[in-house]
C-alpha cells in the first residue's frame, strides 16, 4: 500500500497517543467559582476595570442561568450535572519573571510541544506557520511575531492584547458573542484566562497560517480561552486550531468563546482538528467541549468559512455560525465529525442572512461508530430584508455496525419569498459489497475502511489547509480504530 | 488451476450449491449457464471469498492449495479476480486511486517495488485505449455516477490491470447494449492466454457469441446438470433450458431408485 495508508494502519493500532501529563508545578485558583474567584483571575492578569467589570456582568448573568436551570438541555446528549464548583477556573505553569524570549520557557513545557508534533523553538519552526500555544489556561509562547509585526498582522495571546491594544479588545469583545449569550458563553465570558488575538489590517493578506495550539496539563482544571480574530477590510487570514488533553477519568470541561469579525471584502478561513481526550473504550473520561463559535460578515463582500474535523471528546456541543449582514456576504461550514466508543456529537451550524445577495454553504458529514451518537443540528434564517439569499445544505451520515447512531435536526426559517433554501442529507451504512469490492481487489480490510471513509469525507479535508489536511485523515484511522470487527 | 469437489453451499440456512463438481485448467474457458436462482452468482462470489456464504462440505483447490483457507484479499492477491454483476459505488475515492492501490498491493504481495504515480499512469492509459475508454473515468470516484456500462467496462479495466490467472465473469453482459458488448468481449479477449484460465457466468447465450468457450456447463438447482463444448450454448439458445431439467428430473429419480 501507498506510505499514507501504512502510516495509518501504523496509527489505528494505537489508542489516544496524547495522553500523557507533563510534571509541571503550576499556580492555581482554589476549586470553585464564585465572584472572588474571577476578581482573582482578572487581579492575575492585571486586567483594566472595564474589564473586571465584563466579568463580573458576565458572572452575574451565568449566576441568573444556572439558578433558572438554563444550561441547554435540547441537544441529544447525556451527562451526569455539571457540578460548578468541582473545577478549578485558572491553572498557569509556575514561572519565575517574566518570559523575555521563548528560551525562558520550562524545557518541559517546550518539551510538551514537540511531542505532540508542534515545535515552538525557532531552529525547529514549522515551516510558514506560525502558533501560539495555549498550555492550560494561559498562553505559553508565539512564534514567528516579529515577522508578522512587520506587515502590521498582530497576532498574540488575548492577555497581551488585553495589555497592548485594549483598544481593539474592548472595540470586539462580545460584538459577536455577547457574555449572555448562552450558558456555556456566559461562564466563559466571567472566568476566560487565555487565548488567541489576531488583528488582520486593511488590505493584508497574512502571509502565513496562523495556529494556536491548545493543551489541557492539569487536572480538574476547566479551559476557558478566548479567541478574537478581526480581518479589516480587503484582508485575508487562515487560522487553524489544534488541540489535546490528558487521558484521565474523570471528565474535564472545555468551554471556549470564539468570535470572527469580517469586514468589508475581508475573508477568514478557520479551521479546527478537535481531537480532546474521548474518553476510553467504555466510555470514561474525556473532554465535555461545549464550545460557542460564531462569525460575523459585517462588510459587504466579505466570507467567513468554517472547516471543522471533530475526532475528540466524549461530547461535542458545538455550533460554528455567520451571521451574514453585510450584502453579498459568503458563510460556509464544512464538518466532519466522528463518534466512536461511547462518544455523543451534537454539532451543527448557524446561517444567519441578514444582507441582500448572502449566500451560505452547508456540508456536514457525520461517523458513527460503536456505541456512538452523532446528531447534525443546523439552523437557516433568511431575515425579511435578505433579498436573493441562497442556502445549500448537505448533510451525510456514515453508520459502523448497528449500536451507534445518526440524527439530523435541520431548522429552516425562512422570510423572504426571493429565497432559495436546499437541503439533501443522506445517511448510509459502510456496506459490506463495498468493502468485500476493495478486499477482492487484494486491498487489506483496514485499508479498505480508511480509504472508504476518507472518501466519505474528501469534499471536507479538500477545505483544509494541506498539511492539516494530512493530519486529519491519520486522526481519522485512530479515531475508528476497532470499528469494523 | 481450480478443481471444485463435491461442493455444497448454504446462505444462513439455505442450501444453495448442492454438490458442484467442477476443473478448470490454465488456458480454458468455462461458460457458465443456468436459469436464474440456479446458485450461478453464488458460485461465482463464493470462490472470489465472499464470506455471507458457508461451506456445508466439498472442497476447493487452486494452484494445488485450499482455497478455502484464504480469505477475500488473500484469492485475490493469489490471482483470482470476479467482475462483478453489480459494481459497487465508492463515493469519493478517486478511481485511479482505487487502481493503484489494487496493483500495488498485489505488486507488493510479489515482492515487487510499488508503481509510482506516472508509471501507473502510462501503464492504465494503455489499457483505457483499448477498451476504448475516456481518461476522465481517472478522476472519477470509484463506479460513482457511471452507466451499467460504463460499470463493466471499468471492471475489465481492473482485469487487464491486475493480470489475474483465473477470472470469474459474472454476468458481465447484463445491462450491456451491442457496442458496449463488442467492447467487452474484446477486452476479455484479449486477456486469454494459455496461463490463464477464464469463468465466464451468464443466463444468455449471446455472450458466447462473442467469448467462444471451451466447455458450457449448465448449473440448475444448485447442481451442474449438463456440461459440453460450446454447441450446448447454442442449443441452450434454441431449446430453452425446460427440456435439460427434465432431463435431469428423470436421471435423478433414476439416481434415487438406484440407492
Amino acid at each position: 500500500m501507498t506510505g499514507s495508508n501504512a502510516s495509518i494502519r501504523e496509527l489505528t493500532e494505537k489508542s489516544y497517543q496524547y495522553g500523557f501529563v507533563t510534571a509541571i508545578e503550576s499556580d492555581n485558583a482554589p476549586m470553585g467559582l464564585s465572584e472572588e474567584i474571577v476578581r482573582f483571575i482578572s487581579f492575575k492578569k492585571n486586567e483594566p476595570q472595564w474589564l473586571l467589570d465584563w466579568r463580573l456582568k458576565a458572572y452575574r448573568q451565568w449566576c441568573q442561568l444556572l439558578e433558572n436551570e438554563k444550561e441547554p438541555m435540547w441537544a441529544k446528549v447525556h451527562h451526569p450535572k455539571i457540578d460548578f464548583n468541582q473545577i478549578i477556573y485558572y491553572s498557569a505553569p509556575k514561572q519565575k519573571k517574566q518570559l523575555a524570549s521563548l528560551d525562558e520557557v520550562d524545557p518541559e513545557i517546550l518539551a510538551t510541544y514537540e511531542k505532540l508534533g508542534i515545535p515552538l523553538r525557532e531552529q525547529a519552526k514549522l515551516a510558514n506557520v506560525a502558533v501560539d500555544a495555549v498550555f492550560d489556561s494561559v498562553s505559553v509562547a508565539t512564534t514567528f511575531k516579529d515577522r508578522l509585526a512587520k506587515v502590521g498582522v498582530i497576532f498574540c495571546s488575548f492577555s497581551e492584547a488585553v495589555q497592548k491594544h485594549p483598544e481593539l479588545v474592548q472595540k470586539y469583545l462580545g460584538s459577536v458573542v455577547p457574555a449572555g449569550d448562552n450558558f456555556y458563553a456566559a461562564l466563559n465570558s466571567a472566568v476566560f484566562s487565555d487565548g488567541s488575538f489576531c488583528y488582520i489590517p486593511k488590505g493584508v493578506r497574512c502571509p502565513m497560517e496562523l495556529s494556536t495550539y491548545f493543551r489541557i496539563n492539569s487536572a480538574n482544571t476547566g479551559q476557558f480561552e478566548r479567541t478574537l480574530l478581526i480581518a479589516e477590510e480587503s484582508s485575508y487570514v487562515s487560522y487553524l486550531e489544534g488541540c489535546t488533553a490528558p487521558m484521565r477519568d474523570e471528565n474535564q470541561l472545555h468551554a471556549a468563546v470564539v468570535e470572527l469579525i469580517a469586514l468589508d471584502h475581508a475573508e477568514i478561513k478557520y479551521s479546527t482538528v478537535q481531537n480532546w481526550y474521548p474518553g476510553d473504550e467504555n466510555g470514561k473520561g474525556g473532554i465535555y467541549n461545549f464550545v460557542t463559535k460564531r462569525g460575523a460578515c459585517r462588510g459587504k463582500k466579505s466570507k467567513i468559512s468554517w472547516t471543522q474535523v471533530e475526532t475528540g471528546s466524549a461530547i461535542t456541543w458545538k455550533y460554528p455560525s455567520v451571521i451574514l449582514q453585510g450584502d453579498d456576504s459568503v458563510g460556509e461550514f464544512y464538518s466532519v465529525a466522528v463518534t466512536n466508543h461511547y462518544q455523543q456529537a451534537d454539532t451543527g451550524t448557524k446561517m444567519i442572512h441578514i444582507g441582500k445577495n448572502t449566500s451560505s454553504t452547508i456540508i456536514s458529514k457525520g461517523i458513527s461508530a460503536g456505541h456512538g451518537q452523532n446528531s447534525y443540528r443546523g439552523l437557516v434564517r433568511i431575515q425579511k430584508g435578505a433579498e436573493n439569499a441562497r442556502n445549500y445544505s448537505q448533510c451525510d451520515s456514515l453508520i459502523f455496525g448497528n449500536q451507534g447512531g445518526a440524527h439530523t435536526f435541520p431548522y429552516i426559517e425562512v422570510k423572504n419569498n426571493s429565497a432559495q433554501v436546499e437541503h439533501e442529507a443522506s445517511t448510509s451504512k459502510i456496506s459490506e459489497d463495498q468493502l468485500f469490492y476493495c478486499r477482492q481487489r487484494g486491498i487489506a480490510t483496514e485499508d479498505a475502511v480508511s480509504m472508504i471513509v476518507n472518501g466519505f469525507c474528501k469534499s471536507v479535508f479538500r477545505k483544509l489547509p494541506m498539511e492539516f489536511a494530512v493530519e486529519a485523515q491519520k486522526l481519522l484511522g485512530v479515531s475508528l480504530e476497532g470499528a469494523i470487527g | 488451476m481450480l478443481e471444485i469437489k463435491k461442493l455444497h453451499v448454504k446462505i444462513d440456512e439455505t442450501p444453495i450449491l448442492k454438490g458442484i463438481d467442477l476443473k478448470v485448467n490454465a488456458g480454458e474457458v468455462h461458460a457458465i449457464m443456468g436459469p436464474n436462482g440456479s446458485g450461478k452468482s453464488t458460485l461465482a462470489q463464493f470462490l472470489a471469498g465472499r464470506e455471507i456464504y458457508n461451506v456445508i462440505s466439498g472442497e476447493v483447490t487452486y494452484q494445488g492449495k485450499n482455497l478455502l483457507d484464504l480469505s477475500a484479499e488473500d484469492r485475490a492477491l493469489a490471482g483470482i479476480f470476479l467482475a462483478f454483476q453489480y459494481p459497487v459505488e465508492i463515493p469519493g475515492v478517486n478511481n485511479t486511486y482505487f487502481l493503484k492501490a489494487a496493483l500495488n498491493a498485489k505488486r507488493k504481495r510479489q515482492g515487487l517495488p510499488e508503481l509510482d504515480a506516472v508509471d501507473f499512469l502510462k501503464l492504465v492509459k494503455a489499457k483505457m485505449a483499448h477498451l476504448k475508454m475516456d481518461e476522465k473515468f481517472l478522476q472519477r470516484g470509484v463506479n460513482e455516477g457511471f452507466s451499467g456500462g460504463e460499470k463493466k467496462r471499468n471492471e475489465i479495466l481492473q482485469m487487464a490491470i491486475l493480470e489475474p490467472h483465473l477470472c470469474i465473469l459474472d454476468e458481465t453482459d447484463s445491462g450491456l447494449d451491442i457496442d458496449a458488448l463488442r467492447i467487452v468481449a474484446e477486452g476479455v479477449n484479449a486477456l486469454r492466454s494459455p496461463d490463464r484460465a477464464m469463468i465466464v457466468v451468464t443466463h444468455y447465450q449471446r455472450l458466447l457469441d462473442y467469448i467462444t468457450p471451451d466447455f458450457v456447463h449448465v448449473l440448475a438447482g444448485g447442481r451442474i446438470v449438463k456440461s459440453g463444448g460450446k454447441e450446448l450454448a447454442l442449443l441452450l439458445e434454441e431449446k430453452g433450458y425446460s427440456w435439460i431439467l427434465e432431463q435431469d428430473k428423470h436421471s435423478s429419480f433414476v439416481a434415487g431408485a438406484s440407492l
